[in-house]
């Protein structure tokens, strides 16, 4: 955890009086609904279909068991018992009063967590990779640089009306685990064989920088993020965000909500011209007092709490006798656990995506539990992942067993990470004012259809996203399978997309986003035309190696878009087979 | 009369906003705020007028425009047709940072009570608030943050400088 200091925790303090205040004009009459609206919004306030929802900023997903107990205590006290733990990494609340939300945010301060930007027209929480600061394929330990941006965007007194909300992902490994493609921002940990280090640079050579991505984006016109620029010394990060976020702050557009993110900008400039724009402003402000030094990245890396790792044996001989021996235990092993930089430790994913509970939903019981949990067995802390599960960073090999164990009561323990029962998906139609479709129930449909098929046929690697409307929460542009829901004449209908992918979470397959296959499904037929496109791919793939996702990029969709709207199964079957050869 | 913020403090406005169609008559006398268009157009003879001349910018308008201006406006002034139009407060950064401008920024339009302290920060000293404003209880806004992170007008040196420099003279 990043530790505040008396600053950062008189922030904090301070804009919960600030709000407090702000409620107390609303409620007084003193400020419109339109000019509360943005006021409260940019302390992730929502008043929605059924009642108001309060989004808690959980910085780059990291989150200490005194934080998740006071969630877990703001859940049972103001909410009905749970919370929904979201694609950015944060937590929303659903059915807090208006009147008892200043209250609530006192009670996070005293956690050191806030509302801060999770919602309005400014920088949003940055996320990151899940496993930034124990991955093996690490290059920096993104934590430190999300902080770094974090104080950065934090009242960001230019850039708190921008034209439409931003989001920033940070990378800091080889492989993309944070959807940076797809982000108004995106910036990769990259090491340079002829970057600059100067003296006292807390990076020995190969220098470090970032490269950075601009434009991706989901929502209704999803793109995929151009590169502006290959190489970005990390001395220089701060000035540069403060170029790009000028740029855009003064000519992104502010006619038309829909066409108001900073890809419609880039889009309609040109990325080439949009990159000369950002150099010519960032020639002012380059090396300029906000330039970073060595010192202030020894410092932010300093207020991190580091585990106390013990000196393990690289295998764990326990471990492996129960792997070998307990197939259970095995398959848990091969979906939730994972490598780990510390010798004989591991990462765990408690998995939030069991059949039958809204994908990210977790109860203050559950909570509470986990904390205890995250206490005995991996040093206080847990993160949250942008794909909607929990992560135990530094678990000792030797005591897996022990942790899965507990965590099956607690139905957290579905060995289904990375498959495709592990489905995103937003709140959808049973919460959200925005969407045109449930998601919850066609989700459970699915996980239902898939909780044995799966296993027989060992589907493998297969992102599954769902979105209730076309504003794109569940990122279904980038699930290897996508499902938006749409409105037809008033009944809820499913689009079914694939070929999307969120990154290079392995060498392979790169950030893409999906191709629709044809017209849409109505929700009873959704976890037949699933199966459909699974069994095509089962037919096609050359080894249980190749994943949906693989076949999808080597074939093209047209054999699954032949296989899906066939009269027969024979038919489909065999038009796939030959679309594939062609 | 709009209501008026100058350094923190409430102040009599001297200074006639002209809006609307930039031919209309500029009056033979008193100070006047006009369009940077107007400004443009007939600097001379607003030169030998009997009052002060200002310039107003819209959002869309470039503060370069005024790049060789500033040194003899006393007042430039940046509307906000909208309080969440947010390009007033680069515009501002602007002409104080790169422009140097030194004379009074004003911040005119739909100015409420809670952008003044980021307005501040951008390099506004003066604020016509919108008519409804409790311009007297809009004071307190400017302290209700006591620290930023970020470099500013008003503090130009960020956090972290300052941090490392406290931290190093312990």
């Amino acid at each position: 955890m990043y530790r505040y200091d008396d600053i950062d925790q008189r922030l904090v303090d301070e804009r919960v009086q600030q709000f407090r205040d702000q409620t107390r004009r609303f409620l007084a009459g003193q400020l419109s609904d339109e000019e509360f609206k943005h006021l409260r919004l940019r302390n992730g306030l929502y008043l929605q279909r059924h009642a108001p929802m309060l989004r808690i900023a959980i910085p780059y997903g990291l989150l200490s068991t005194t934080q998740l107990r006071k969630l877990a205590h703001l859940a049972r006290r103001y909410d009905r018992g749970y919370g929904h733990f979201s694609t950015r990494q944060n937590l929303q609340l659903n059915w807090p009063k208006v009147e008892d939300v200043p209250d609530m945010l006192a009670g996070l301060a005293t956690v050191q967590m806030h509302a801060i930007q999770t919602s309005g027209n400014g920088v949003r929480n940055i996320t990151t990779d899940h496993f930034a600061g124990v991955a093996a394929d690490e290059i920096v330990d993104a934590l430190v640089w999300c902080e770094i941006v974090r104080q950065w965007s934090t009242f960001n007194p230019e850039f708190s009306y921008l034209p439409r909300k931003f989001k920033i992902a940070i990378n800091g490994a080889a492989a993309d685990r944070a959807a940076t493609w797809v982000h108004d921002i995106g910036l990769h940990a990259v090491r340079a064989d002829d970057g600059p280090v100067e003296p006292g640079d807390p990076f020995p050579s190969p220098a470090v920088g970032f490269r950075v991505l601009v434009g991706g984006g989901l929502g209704r016109t999803p793109i995929i993020g151009h590169v502006i620029r290959e190489f970005l010394p990390w001395r220089h990060l701060l000035t540069y965000l403060d170029a790009i976020l000028r740029v855009y702050n003064r000519y992104g557009r502010r006619d038309n909500i829909h066409k108001a993110r900073i890809k419609i900008l880039v889009k309609e400039r040109g990325p080439e011209a949009f990159d000369r724009e950002v150099e010519e402003e960032w020639s002012h402000l380059k090396d300029g007092p906000a330039t970073l030094v060595p010192e202030e990245i020894e410092r932010v890396a300093s207020r991190f709490t580091r585990p106390a790792y013990e000196r393990l044996p690289a295998v764990d001989p326990g471990f492996e006798r129960l792997r070998s021996s307990d197939k259970a235990f095995a398959a848990w092993v091969k979906r939730n656990v994972h490598p780990h930089k510390v010798p004989g430790y591991a990462a765990v994913t408690l998995s939030l995506k069991k059949t039958g509970i809204p994908p990210g939903d977790a109860t203050a019981d559950q909570m509470d539990a986990i904390a205890d949990l995250a206490d005995r067995y991996t040093f206080g802390e847990l993160r949250v992942s942008h794909e909607q599960n929990l992560i135990f960073a530094d678990v000792a090999q030797r005591d897996l067993d022990a942790l899965w164990r507990e965590l099956r009561p607690l139905g957290l323990a579905t060995p289904n990470i990375g498959l495709i029962t592990n489905i995103i998906a937003c709140p959808g139609g049973d919460f959200c004012s925005l969407a045109n479709a449930r998601s919850i129930p066609v989700a459970e449909a699915i996980q239902r259809r898939f909780d044995d098929l799966d296993h027989v046929f060992d589907v493998g690697e297969l992102d599954l996203n769902i979105s209730g409307c076309m504003n794109a929460c569940g990122h279904h542009h980038v699930g290897h399978i996508g499902i938006l829901g749409v409105d037809k004449a008033g009944e809820e209908f499913y689009q079914i997309e694939i070929g999307g992918n969120q990154g290079e979470t392995r060498p392979g397959a790169k950030a893409a986003l999906g191709k629709v296959l044809g017209p849409s499904f109505s929700q009873g037929e959704v976890p037949d035309a699933i199966e459909r496109l699974v069994r095509c791919y089962l037919d096609l793939r050359d080894s249980e190696e190749e994943r949906f996702i693989d076949v999808v990029q080597r074939v093209g969709v047209e054999p699954f878009k032949a296989h899906l709207y066939a009269k027969t199964d024979q038919e489909s079957r065999a038009r796939g087979r030959q679309l594939a050869a062609a | 009369m709009p209501k008026l913020i100058r350094n923190r403090e409430l102040a009599v406005d001297s200074w006639l906003l002209l809006e609307g169609d930039p031919a209309k008559a500029v009056p033979p006398a008193g100070d006047v705020i006009v369009p940077l268009a107007v400004w443009l157009g007939s600097r001379a003879a607003l030169a030998v007028r009997d009052g002060r001349t200002g310039v107003w910018l819209a959002p869309q308008e470039d503060p370069a425009a005024l790049a060789g201006d500033l040194d003899r406006l006393p007042l430039v002034a940046v509307s906000f047709p909208q309080f969440t139009d947010g390009r007033g407060f680069s515009t501002a950064r602007l002409l104080r940072e790169r422009y140097r401008f030194k004379g009074e920024l004003r911040a005119v339009g739909d100015v409420l009570r809670d952008q003044l302290l980021f307005l501040g920060r951008c390099g506004f000293d003066a604020f016509a608030l919108r008519d409804d404003q409790d311009a007297e209880a809009a004071l307190a806004a400017f302290d209700d943050f006591t620290e930023a992170y970020q470099g500013g007008v008003d503090q130009p040196v960020p956090l972290f400088r300052r941090r490392l420099a406290a931290g190093s003279s312990r």
